[in-house]
């Protein structure tokens, strides 16, 4: 089976906080309000519940694919120059 | 055994003083842009010479085989973004980014404007590798705008189309997904990834975005081959790189050396005050190490790693004597708060929070503030469409634990240093 990884787009997001609420065993949110999303892959039982809250973001900032994120490839690279 | 590779087996230019062997910056009269003439003349031959029969995967392979990395900052392998671009086919665009928003960096801007035909060389060479069907090159300084001009003018073979153009003012500018929508004509606001640019860049079409200094080394690396590259520097990081160095020396500027040079060296031949604070390694998203830390270091990625820094775009600067590293921290993370571009909740909110607690810390060394910072460090990074925020996350963790004395007299209301500013914090630039 292959894995998922539930990701958002920080530049759609507004922090409607509505991911985490649906889906609290992968979403918490930071001191802004805006969710920090688990680095895992998704655990299979969650499937449809992640399918739902995705298509329920009122921002369609989330997405699922077979990709980790950045925070769970954190020591790959520095943080460059803006030039980089 | 001595790091440093003589000038003899360059087969180009004798050093102008102290150990630098130069490669980049190697050629006589470094007044001006160097002409099509004496580029020839000291280097040999049109393209078709230098990479004699070799076709587009040999001339790959020849750059696999350099080691080559990226010069920009972020230090990916330049084969390796090659060839994820030419996975497409031909038709791919290059962007060649000079756009050099940081402040206290200059190289590229330098190589520009001295060497340009380099550039184009090399320039020349990814075009070739990839069969690319356009090509932008963005500069920072009018200067170097006309040198390019003038450089192009001078040169018959860039058989593509190249604009130009004048790179965005603003500090996010020059990340590669913002540096595209720029060249669209839209704000020079980073994208969220993916797709990566080289993937689907500039309109749509796979994207080559490649740093100056980088296709400079790139073009030499064609011309003179891969062992030729590798007789500087380290085995796992060969080459030369330039280096913009400020802040307390007697002569800041632009300086080549080879990857692994210890930093001492280069702060000793620069004229560096031997009472400086701290140095900046990597610019404002960089790392500060005080001076005996500095003692056992050299510049490359291995050697900086343990110390938490890396080369960046090999941007240092000496914070002066009288100046207070916290202070000028504070002030440099204000300045990139500001900077941000507004797109990213954790960025646009996380660092004016982690700037005012960094202030704080500044003014009183508030062990809560100290907490809160290393708290929103940890919740913002990486989170942001660009590393705009990772980048500014590590400066503001290098200042919590490089200036311990500074806090504990900061604790007791006092701090030795004064109120202005070492690194030049501009006005902030719109993206349009």
């Amino acid at each position: 089976m292959s894995r998922h990884y539930l990701h958002v787009d920080p530049t759609l997001c507004v922090g409607h906080r509505l991911c985490a609420e649906m889906l609290p065993e992968l979403v918490t949110l930071d001191d802004f309000g805006y969710p920090i999303i688990s680095p895992d892959p998704l655990p299979h039982d969650l499937g449809r519940r992640v399918r739902r809250s995705v298509g329920a973001c009122p921002a369609l900032a989330l997405t699922l694919d077979g990709t980790p994120g950045r925070r769970a490839r954190r020591d790959e690279q520095g943080p460059g120059t803006p030039s980089g | 055994m001595s790091l440093l590779a003589t000038a003899a087996e360059l087969d180009l230019d004798l050093p102008r003083s102290g150990p630098w062997t130069k490669r980049l910056l190697a050629g006589s009269r470094l007044g001006g842009a160097e002409p099509l003439v004496h580029h020839v003349s000291r280097l040999g031959g049109d393209i078709t010479d230098w990479t004699g029969r070799a076709g587009p995967d040999q001339l790959l392979d020849r750059l696999r085989r350099s080691g080559l990395r990226g010069r920009g900052g972020g230090g990916y392998p330049t084969s390796d973004k090659l060839a994820a671009v030419r996975r497409h086919g031909p038709g791919s665009v290059v962007v060649v980014n000079g756009s050099e928003t940081e402040p206290v960096a200059g190289k590229d801007d330098l190589l520009l404007r001295l060497r340009p035909h380099l550039v184009l060389d090399g320039l020349l060479a990814v075009t070739r590798i990839l069969g690319a069907r356009q090509a932008f090159l963005v500069a920072h300084s009018a200067p170097a705008l006309a040198a390019v001009r003038t450089a192009m003018r001078e040169r018959q073979d860039l058989t593509l189309p190249v604009d130009v153009v004048r790179g965005p003012a603003n500090f996010v500018g020059g990340e590669e997904s913002a540096l595209i929508r720029w060249l669209e004509g839209g704000p020079a606001l980073p994208r969220y990834q993916p797709p990566r640019v080289v993937d689907r860049g500039w309109r749509g079409q796979p994207t080559l975005v490649q740093n100056v200094e980088t296709l400079a080394h790139l073009g030499l690396v064609l011309r003179l081959g891969p062992d030729w590259f590798r007789g500087l520097g380290l085995a796992d990081e060969p080459g030369t790189m330039l280096v913009t160095l400020s802040g307390a020396v007697e002569g800041p500027g632009v300086y080549e050396v080879p990857i692994g040079t210890p930093l001492p060296q280069i702060l000793q031949v620069a004229g560096a005050d031997p009472e400086a604070v701290a140095l900046l390694v990597g610019g404002y998203f960089g790392s500060w190490l005080r001076a005996p830390e500095v003692q056992g270091l050299a510049l490359s990625r291995a050697s900086l790693r343990p110390a938490g820094a890396t080369p960046g775009a090999g941007v240092l600067h000496l914070l002066p004597r009288g100046t207070c590293g916290l202070r000028e921290s504070g002030r440099v993370l204000a300045w990139l708060a500001a900077q941000g571009a507004r797109q990213c909740g954790p960025c646009a909110f996380g660092l004016p929070a982690m700037a005012s607690a960094l202030n704080e810390v500044a003014d009183n060394g508030s062990v809560e503030a100290l907490a809160q910072l290393q708290r929103w460090g940890d919740q913002i990074e990486g989170r942001g469409a660009c590393r705009h925020p990772d980048g500014a996350v590590n400066l503001a963790r290098s200042a919590a634990v490089a200036f311990p004395e500074e806090l504990q007299r900061h604790r007791k209301g006092a701090c030795g240093g004064h109120r202005q500013s070492s690194l030049p914090l501009p006005p902030v630039a719109h993206p349009r």
